[in-house]
């Protein structure tokens, strides 16, 4: 089984991070080997910020080789140009205009709303995506997150049930 | 036993801590080791702050001559504040462990250098351990603890950030010990660096690291993986997951100890392969002890010394490629918040045309668009030294616009003394120290510090005032001011101040806007805590 290599990218304050951990959580959830690293510190303060989530049968480097990520996830409009040389060659840009803002629940949910996006594409069910969006967050949050999920998934032609 | 568990290395270190029975964790804040002191006081751990690394350092030292298992960490510039106590910490040793972590940060994603700690160890003498992987780190901290107490010296334990702040799978042990009781023999002869004492302890020193190092011949922690002969790569830390991927059928010689080196396992390994390359991140420490044992290895190109490695780079250097690597994409870079009540301080100083001796935490960001007003900004506390010389070199007119600007923890951690300096040595136009009192140590992530009056784990505890410590040490003219509620009020109070002769500190004081809410709640629970222990205490009259 190849390693899928995913990188999220935006803005300080927008949740990649978190995001990260959610899919790094389901692909333990699904029985994989997982990596994941990302780098903070200054770039939490407004700055760019990306996140390597890497999972396989057995992963090696923490960090997605420039240029071969499968998948990549950007939540800033400004980041799409800047990330964009991390995508292989035929992989999938999932950017911030996928979800339209006033479509959303709520405009923190952007992160979930992606990963609902992205879920049609990986080797593990939706439903072990979505399980670890409310492992991660409070019980309160979990419906608006759903709905955000949902219109991601629906958004990249996908349906949860 | 507990199942395994997604964890960075960070977590990593904190768990293994905890389940070694380490009776005290200290340190200072710094990306990327801040999160291990953080973790391990979750987990149930005795974790503290200390105002700086070199106290981290002493105390650890300290509870370590008193026979208990210590853990201090630092980040990589943290480790030149606290080199002096560690060089002699190599001579005295220990009595319990004494395990020090420094993270380093290749790349400087929040920095401003890119030194290789592992050097540290080999100036200071000591055995540095390690890790590629979280459940490395967890592994390697026990080993850690073990040739602590078996050699009885203090151990540096090397991360670095894509370890620290890395997450894998981590398989733990479980509790094996809790922390026993400490106890006290006196050595007086092995603890007072005196000359003559240090002299046959330099001695005993160089003594143990020969022992480590025919150890190290056999340890498991360097192992061998044996593939194609064709191609060998000697490799330590996370350059090993890099180059295990980039190069699958190459043989590879993993370090988990890079001080004292298995030298002649090393010489076997190099003489049983086609072509030996070492792929270590930053300098080249391996490479050039090889070589100076004569071991006929390839260093990496030293193109590759500046910022991290990563698989492609890995693959580049086995190619021996030295083309120009493609622009790393340039993101935006970081700014102060848009509430951050820094704003208006730094507004003023611009305004003002002031000269900014700067220093370490998010008014850093001042040097930055819109303000640039940040003209040095150099280690921990530096701010005041560097103001005061400018203050000496220039002329008046120049001389009477530099301002010192420096954040409330680092006033704590290396201010103090600059303040010293300023009330002993002062420059004939007086001087301006501007502490910007966001009430936490903002920039790694909100923690508290000896200022804010609580502890590691928020819990109230007695409060450093920088106003009434600068009042004792003499300053004759000391003001606390809320800059962003009265910002022309503040540029009003800079400007006088500026004018006058004399030394002042302005405190600018208002919380970070991300940490307020959290501030406020831990202070109600510390009020209520109070309220209940005087209720107590009535009761018991």
């Amino acid at each position: 089984m190849k390693v899928t290599n995913v990188v999220l990218a935006g803005l300080g304050g927008q949740g990649v991070i978190k995001a990260s951990d959610i899919l790094a959580d389901a692909a333990v959830r699904a029985g994989l080997d997982v990596k994941k690293s990302e780098v903070h510190g200054m770039s939490q303060r407004g700055g760019s910020v990306t996140s390597d989530v890497r999972f396989g049968e057995k992963v090696l480097s923490p960090m997605v080789p420039r240029g071969e990520a499968d998948f990549l996830v950007v939540l800033s409009p400004s980041e799409v140009e800047v990330a964009r040389p991390l995508l292989a060659a035929g992989g999938v840009l999932l950017g911030p205009d996928l979800v339209p803002e006033a479509k959303l629940p709520n405009r923190k949910s952007l992160n979930v709303a992606l990963l609902g996006a992205l879920s049609s594409h990986l080797p593990f069910p939706p439903a072990a995506l979505l399980a670890a969006v409310k492992a991660a967050l409070p019980e309160r949050l979990h419906a608006v997150n759903e709905q955000a999920f949902e219109l991601g998934r629906a958004a990249a032609g996908g349906s949860v049930r | 036993m507990p199942d395994q568990q997604l964890l960075s290395g960070d977590e990593a270190v904190a768990h293994a801590a905890f389940d070694a029975g380490v009776a005290l964790g200290t340190g200072y804040p710094g990306t990327p080791s801040t999160e291990i002191l953080e973790a391990f006081s979750a987990l149930g751990g005795r974790a503290q702050w200390a105002p700086n690394e070199k106290v981290a350092l002493e105390v650890g030292l300290g509870a370590a001559y008193g026979a208990v298992r210590a853990l201090v960490t630092m980040k990589h510039v943290g480790l030149n504040v606290a080199a002096d106590p560690l060089f002699t910490a190599a001579y005295t040793g220990v009595t319990g462990a004494l395990v020090v972590v420094s993270a380093d940060d290749p790349g400087m994603s929040s920095s401003q250098n890119e030194q290789d700690n592992r050097r540290y160890g080999i100036a200071a003498g000591l055995p540095v351990l390690e890790p590629a992987d979280a459940q490395e780190a967890y592994d390697l901290f026990f080993t850690a603890v073990e040739l602590s107490e078996r050699w009885k010296l203090p151990v540096l334990f090397r991360m670095t950030t894509r370890v620290c702040h890395a997450k894998s799978l981590v398989r733990p042990r479980g509790r094996r010990e809790t922390p026993r009781p400490g106890h006290f023999e006196r050595d007086i002869a092995g603890r007072v660096m005196i000359p003559s004492n240090a002299r046959p302890a330099h001695r005993r020193l160089r003594a143990k690291l020969a022992e480590i190092a025919a150890w190290a011949e056999e340890a498991p922690l360097n192992r061998v993986e044996a593939r194609d002969p064709a191609l060998g790569l000697i490799t330590d830390g996370v350059a090993y997951l890099h180059a295990a991927e980039a190069a699958p059928t190459a043989s590879v010689l993993k370090l988990g100890l890079v001080h004292p080196l298995p030298l002649e396992k090393l010489r076997r390994f190099a003489a049983s392969v086609e072509r030996c390359v070492v792929v270590e991140e930053g300098d080249p420490v391996i490479a050039d002890a090889l070589r100076a044992a004569g071991i006929a290895v390839e260093s990496k190109p030293e193109m590759y010394r500046f910022g991290e490695l990563d698989v492609a780079r890995v693959r580049r250097i086995v190619a021996r490629d030295t083309s120009p690597e493609p622009a790393p994409p340039r993101g935006k870079p970081p700014e102060l918040c848009p509430a951050c009540p820094y704003h208006a301080a730094y507004a003023a100083l611009k305004k003002l045309d002031c000269i900014v001796a700067g220093d370490i935490g998010c008014y850093s960001l001042g040097a930055l668009q819109p303000y640039q007003a940040m003209d040095t900004c150099v280690a921990m506390g530096a701010a005041l030294g560097v103001g005061l010389g400018l203050r000496h070199a220039l002329p008046p007119e120049q001389a009477r616009r530099v301002v010192s600007v420096i954040g409330d923890s680092t006033f704590v951690h290396s201010g103090i003394t600059g303040l010293a300096e300023a009330v002993y040595n002062p420059p004939p136009t007086g001087h301006v120290v501007l502490v910007l009192d966001n009430g936490t140590t903002a920039m790694t992530g909100q923690q508290e510090h000896p200022g804010t009056g609580r502890t590691l784990d928020h819990a109230p505890t007695a409060q450093l005032s920088i106003e009434r410590l600068a009042e004792a040490m003499g300053v004759p003219s000391v003001t606390v001011f809320d800059a962003f509620a009265d910002p022309a009020g503040f540029e009003r109070l800079l400007a006088e101040r500026l004018a006058a002769p004399t030394l002042s500190v302005i405190v600018a004081r208002r919380p970070c806007i991300l940490a307020a809410a959290d501030i406020r709640k831990w202070e109600k629970a510390g009020a209520e805590r109070r309220a209940a222990q005087a209720c107590l205490a009535q009761a018991e009259e």
